[in-house]
């Protein structure tokens, strides 16, 4: 059974105008695909693992055999990961609601606004190609990010102190924002928080103290 | 005691105009890449500078390490992204004209010839991983010439000694080729400056 690139909630224009069309197109279409066809070329041999949900496949990255890390790492880490962040997003976008997300976030920053600014800097300030998380980890929540496509739920051999379960998540790589907003990132990032997904978020939170 | 006097780096201009490399690389991507990109890792590289110089002359070493990275990373932009200019031309000032010389020699004992150092090299540059460079460097211990690839902003350093750089950041060509990063390293061959990279050689 072979992963498939998983249909956007949206269509491509939906997010506009913070997230232009012609990104949207390319990073589903081109980008995710991309990691779709290269991670189906790796575990092609491989039925137990290529059988998991990819996201389950981040939480088993150290039973990959050694061979297959990297490109698990590198393709499966980015279908996971955009996968993720298809839902993580969307046309909807409300303020994040009172109730126990809200709740978390204000006792681990002392306020929402010092939670965004945190999330800002990190993301901001990631080297190269990455993503800036909020992830839940045992019981707490950290805006913490990741290098390339690795991904939280890789635990902490990989991923040191950003492994946990991811609440939200922003793509910094270049192809992300690159067409509308060039080397201005955080103009990109300040767009974020009108498509960001806070009732998902909501979800995630839940799923993830259970 | 002794008090350094700290020169700022500042960003090199370019010997051609912006538009000259195309339709290999886009006007537009040139004067972001130079004007925007490489002037921040100046200007960020220059502030770290100022703050590691800061900190050395308190002694505060706890300082000094924490802004290693910064300097790695802008400091290594800057150097990365002067000698990539300086290793590309417009097709009329020799852009994309073979080696000539010693490095030509090495490169035909090496590689077999100009085509194959070319193609290890677009594979090289195909199989990095997030954001980096490829480099024909020179091996200061052996004399002879390979390829190797950096992340991110990691410099040529050390053993190796840089000749040719290509940039792999996606900000290098996705305005103009989007996803399509193989064609961007097929085109950029016929506005490499191998001048430069013989002249590199001759002084490594």
């Amino acid at each position: 059974m072979a992963y498939t690139l998983p249909a956007l909630p949206y269509g491509y224009d939906a997010l506009e105008p913070h997230f232009d069309e012609e990104t949207m197109r390319i990073h589903h279409t081109k980008h995710h695909q991309t990691y779709v066809t290269n991670i189906n070329a790796a575990l092609k041999d491989n039925n137990e693992l290529s059988t998991l949900d990819v996201q389950d496949l981040m939480t088993r990255f150290n039973d990959v055999p050694a061979d297959k890390k990297p490109v698990v790492r590198n393709h499966g880490g980015g279908h996971a990961n955009h996968s993720f962040f298809w839902k993580n997003l969307t046309p909807n976008n409300t303020a994040l609601a009172d109730g126990p997300l809200k709740s978390a976030i204000e006792k681990a920053f002392g306020s929402y606004e010092a939670f965004q600014q945190a999330f800002e800097k990190a993301a901001t300030s990631v080297f190269g190609s990455g993503w800036a998380w909020l992830i839940l980890k045992d019981g707490a929540l950290k805006v913490v990010t990741t290098a390339n496509q690795d991904s939280p739920l890789m635990g902490e051999s990989v991923v040191g102190a950003s492994a946990g379960y991811p609440i939200i998540g922003l793509d910094v790589w270049e192809h992300a924002y690159y067409l509308k907003y060039r080397n201005v990132r955080p103009d990109y990032i300040k767009a974020y928080w009108k498509v960001v997904n806070w009732e998902y978020a909501i979800e995630r939170y839940k799923e993830g103290s259970s | 005691s002794t008090t350094f006097v700290r020169t700022k780096v500042t960003l090199p201009d370019l010997k051609y105009d912006y538009a000259a490399l195309e339709p290999a690389i886009s006007g537009k991507i040139m004067e972001l890449h130079h004007s925007k990109h490489h002037q921040t890792y100046v200007n960020s590289y220059n502030d770290a500078a100022d703050k590691l110089s800061a900190a050395s002359n308190t002694g505060d070493v706890v300082a000094q390490i924490a802004l290693q990275p910064l300097i790695n990373f802008h400091g290594g932009g800057h150097i990365n992204h002067t000698l990539f200019w300086e290793n590309l031309a417009p097709k009329n000032s020799g852009g994309g004209a073979p080696p000539s010389g010693e490095l030509s020699k090495q490169i035909d004992s090496t590689f077999g010839s100009l085509e194959e150092v070319k193609k290890k090299f677009n594979t090289a540059l195909a199989g990095i991983q997030g954001s980096g460079w490829a480099w024909l460097v020179k091996d200061t211990q052996t004399g002879g010439i390979g390829i190797k690839t950096y992340a991110n902003q990691d410099p040529v350093v050390g053993q190796f000694k840089p000749l040719l750089g290509v940039d792999a950041w996606e900000h290098a060509y996705y305005l103009q080729y989007n996803n399509r990063k193989a064609e961007y390293f097929t085109a950029i061959w016929d506005v490499i400056n191998w001048k430069a990279a013989e002249e590199r050689f001759a002084k490594a």
